[in-house]
């Protein structure tokens, strides 16, 4: 059924018309042009479409439009604030935190999500809410050494 | 660095097809040309000869500087994370004199590029490098006499920095190289191999820099293949069959035909839902009921290796010193054993995926691949039209290791948007993704070997069957081997019973297992420590120097396995490259899992070019490589894939980490080698030895997965 559904996209209120039912990742994608966030394997396993809700790291891939109105979504196009980079951002292109970049995304988001509940997390955190998003090239490392300086950038 | 200046759906070149030397030359603008061909084994000819269609063909790469000073260099290799668009636009900049941000790479574009094997072996900085630095070689001396010629100076007191060339005795005399290049038109074949930059003056070469590529990636701005949308543009689902081998009965289409907005495509075998948007595609898609005719191979993922033996064609031997008869004669004790490996998906995140668009009989493809050219081919090929009417342009690809060679996505998206007359997005899904995988092979690896009473090796018969020959020969020192390869890694009808490729070192990494594992054997039977074991049997200056590097580095002490700490070592050399691998291992011995606590990897690579991109490609074959020897074997039953998605697939995670340290050793004499893969092939090895070293179990197929340890252990408790 179309449904016009309003909730914050990046910072900005928007406004769709659309099947209530399709998914959060591909109105994104294809409706919206925020080509970002990616498919990697469409049941929530991979962690490459992961957006902010309200803050929080969820799987674009699993969640109705419908879910998300009047909330607060933000996808990797909406970290640099300013022109500016994000700190987890800067501290990926720092420590080479990625190869292909496919994952690159998915990873930032759901690190930010961890950063916003644990300002300090320890390296068994990191891997505890990293644990599943899947990077196929093997950056893991540099993740989770860009994920520390960007925390302990944050906390200053 | 902007890589994609050429990404617009129409931004081809207007009346580009067919075009010869003169127009090629006439659309690249003016400014200085230097045209090269790099030095890949065996295709130089390929490469010169290949039907290209309309470029020009004495060359393989070029780069050019503009008028405006930047400068591009144009190559039909891609980036798919490996991160040569970083380490070839710094040789260039080394070489050439100019600021790293001033270099663009073009990659991968048919129209644009010229001809290409494809983006595989990692081997584009061992042979592009050297030919890549001697064209902008050419290029600076070109710049250097133009430069006299306009500051009215003798050669010798020119210099050049930063895209300038200057008066060595007095600085503020200088010009850019823009500046030089203004209304020019100047054209060079490389063919005499100029001076190059001695490596001590060296400012961008060998120095840890920032990938070029990072910020786009980090902002979520890289476009890949499935990021390209056109106008007009629809999505595709093809109707698959559910197990190899099996034919199409019937397909009944009219619910799905009825979604509003899906459109249903039949040509022959080809049977798709097309849809403005992605998600309606794939619901009009499941409304789609085929039926299909299910073979019955009676193959599974655990019979696999006795049908393997069974149809395998006869052996070559592909190396051979001593007496193999001899060999056994002087052999006190007889070790014999069989190493199996099952089949592993290439997984990369970003699944094969196309986007064609058809307009006025000319194809545009942009496709996530590793053989742009190759796709040129089968697309003009299935579509029956001339090659120079199809042009692939290759985004950044999300990952390949050898499994976006083949093109299968491309040449469908391509059909699709023949029939629709529309723009087609097809992003294969993840289990189409499985489906299709061309897989690292199945294989089995029989050795026989044999110790003296000084214990020495002094036999080995090695017989590989489907793993590949060309690598299998063992470089130890053995007087009486023979190496015999049955079938080889690319698959052939009748073997597999389904599609097998190159993955990440195509044919070592099974062959690694087998030999390294077997090593092991040998000096445990002989209770000598297995690092001293494999020095005493090796003569080779490289390898000796990997291993006491990676023994430094790790703090190998000396002792005889099992020892029960959990320690192991592999070693191997892998088109040019030394690598040597040391690890440590917790296994639950309740549960069964595995941890690599610590993995420490000495590399010699030759010249290292960006330390920091070969230090990143080991880190990810040490996780890839944990991968296959913990947990990946594809399920199959009977042409039907079983593990489809990564819920039942498991690849590494974060958990799985180890400590990852890299060695790399300064071999500045020798050119750049492969960097890409060789760690990975001995991840295998590495961990079921030091799994042996911890239980004393030894583990002869791979994957070693939880319940395989938990079983074995529970049987060998028994014993
Ligand atoms: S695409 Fe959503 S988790 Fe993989
Ligand atoms: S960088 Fe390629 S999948 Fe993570």
């Amino acid at each position: 059924m179309i449904t016009r559904i309003e909730f914050k996209l990046n910072h900005e209120w928007i406004r769709l018309s659309v099947d209530s039912e399709r998914t959060l990742l591909w109105v994104l994608r294809s409706d919206l042009g925020l080509t970002g966030t990616k498919y990697g394997c469409g049941i929530g396993a991979c962690g490459a479409c992961t957006v902010l809700l309200g803050g929080e790291a969820v799987r674009s891939c699993t969640i109705p439009v419908i879910n998300v109105k009047g909330k607060d979504v933000v996808t990797v196009e909406g970290l640099a604030m300013n022109g500016h980079l994000h700190p987890l951002q800067k501290a990926f292109v720092e420590h080479n935190a990625l190869q292909c970049g496919f994952c690159t995304p998915g990873m930032i988001l759901t690190a930010y999500s961890l950063l916003l509940t644990k300002p300090a997390p320890k390296e068994e955190d990191i891997i505890e809410s990293m644990e599943d998003n899947l990077c196929r090239c093997g950056s893991h490392q540099r993740i989770i050494q860009a994920i520390q300086s960007a925390a302990k950038k944050m906390r200053r | 660095m902007e890589t994609r200046k050429t990404i617009e759906a129409d931004s081809a070149v207007p009346g580009a097809f067919g075009m010869d030397r003169r127009q090629f030359l006439k659309i690249m603008g003016g400014g200085i040309l230097v045209f090269f061909i790099p030095a890949f084994p065996g295709q130089v000819q390929e490469a010169l000869t290949a039907e290209t269609g309309r470029l020009p063909k004495d060359f393989n790469a070029f780069l050019r500087i503009a008028e405006d000073g930047r400068v591009t260099c144009f190559t039909g290799k891609i980036e798919m994370g490996q991160g040569i668009i970083t380490s070839l636009a710094q040789m260039l900049a080394e070489e050439l004199d100019v600021p790293l941000s001033s270099v663009d790479m073009v990659m991968g574009d048919t129209e644009l590029c010229p001809w290409d094997a494809g983006t595989f072996g990692s081997m584009s900085t061992k042979y592009f490098g050297p030919p890549l630095r001697e064209a902008a070689a050419e290029a600076k001396a070109v710049l250097t006499e133009l430069a006299s010629e306009r500051l009215q100076l003798p050669l010798e007191r020119l210099g050049t920095k930063s895209g300038v060339v200057f008066d060595k005795q007095a600085p503020h005399q200088k010009v850019s190289y823009g500046d030089l290049t203004k209304g020019k038109r100047i054209e060079r074949y490389l063919d005499k191999k100029p001076a190059l930059k001695p490596k001590e003056d060296f400012t961008v070469s060998g120095k840890a820099v920032v990938r070029t590529d990072a910020l786009e990636k980090v902002t979520g701005k890289t476009k890949f293949s499935g990021d390209v949308s056109l106008p007009g543009m629809l999505y595709a689902r093809i109707v698959r069959p559910p197990a190899h081998g099996a034919e199409l009965r019937e397909a009944d289409t009219s619910r799905a035909e009825r979604v509003s907005g899906a459109r249903i495509v039949r040509d022959g075998d080809l049977i798709a839902v097309v849809h403005s948007s992605p998600d309606e595609a794939e619901k009009a898609f499941a409304l789609i009921k085929a039926k299909f005719s299910r073979p019955r191979t009676n193959l599974n993922d655990s019979n696999i290796f006795e049908h393997l033996l069974a149809v395998a064609p006869s052996g070559n031997v592909v190396a051979e010193t001593g007496d193999l008869a001899q060999g056994r004669g002087l052999s006190s004790q007889l070790i014999e054993a069989a190493y199996r490996q099952g089949y592993v998906a290439h997984a990369p995140i970003e699944t094969h995926t196309a986007v064609a668009s058809v307009a006025k009989g000319k194809v545009t493809v942009w496709a996530s691949t590793q053989r742009p050219f190759g796709a040129q081919e089968e697309v003009a090929a299935a579509l029956g039209q001339p090659l120079q009417s199809v042009r692939i342009i290759t985004p950044q690809v999300g990952g390949g290791f050898g499994g976006k060679t083949h093109n299968k996505q491309v040449v469908e998206a391509a059909r699709l948007a023949k029939l629709t007359g529309r723009p087609v997005q097809l992003a294969w899904t993840r289990a189409e993704e499985f489906f299709y995988d061309n897989f690292l092979p199945a294989a089995v690896v029989k050795v026989a070997s044999g110790l003296n009473q000084s214990k020495r090796m002094v036999f080995w018969d090695y017989h590989v069957y489907f793993a590949g020959g060309a690598r299998a020969p063992s470089f130890y020192d053995v007087p009486h081997q023979r190496t015999t390869a049955y079938g080889s890694w690319r698959g052939a009808p009748g073997f597999h019973p389904f599609g097998v490729g190159p993955w990440r070192a195509p044919d070592s990494n099974t062959n690694t297992f087998a030999r390294e594992s077997h090593i092991d054997t040998l000096a445990a039977a002989v209770g000598i420590d297995p690092l001293s074991f494999r020095m005493a049997h090796l003569q080779d200056k490289r390898m000796i120097r990997v291993l006491e590097a990676a023994a430094k580095g790790f703090g190998w002490s000396s002792t005889t396995t099992p020892s029960g700490k959990g320690l192991g070592l592999a070693c191997g050399i892998f088109k040019g490259t030394y690598v040597a691998v040391m690890g440590e291992v917790e296994v639950d011995i309740a549960s069964g899992h595995c941890q690599m606590k610590r993995v420490v990897c000495a590399q010699d690579m030759g010249q290292i070019v960006n330390p920091e991109g070969a230090r990143m490609q080991i880190e990810g074959c040490v996780m890839m490589g944990l991968g296959y020897a913990l947990a990946e074997r594809v399920r199959f039953r009977d042409g039907e894939i079983l593990d489809l998605n990564f819920d039942t697939y498991q690849i590494p995670r974060f958990s799985w980490l180890p400590k990852i340290e890299t060695i790399l050793i300064e071999n500045p004499e020798m050119p750049p080698q492969e960097g890409g893969e060789p760690a990975v092939t001995c991840m295998g090895a590495l961990v079921a030895n030091a799994i042996f070293d911890a239980t004393g179990v030894r583990f002869y197929e791979l994957p070693i997965s939880p319940e395989r340890i938990h079983e074995e252990l529970k049987v060998h408790a028994r014993v």
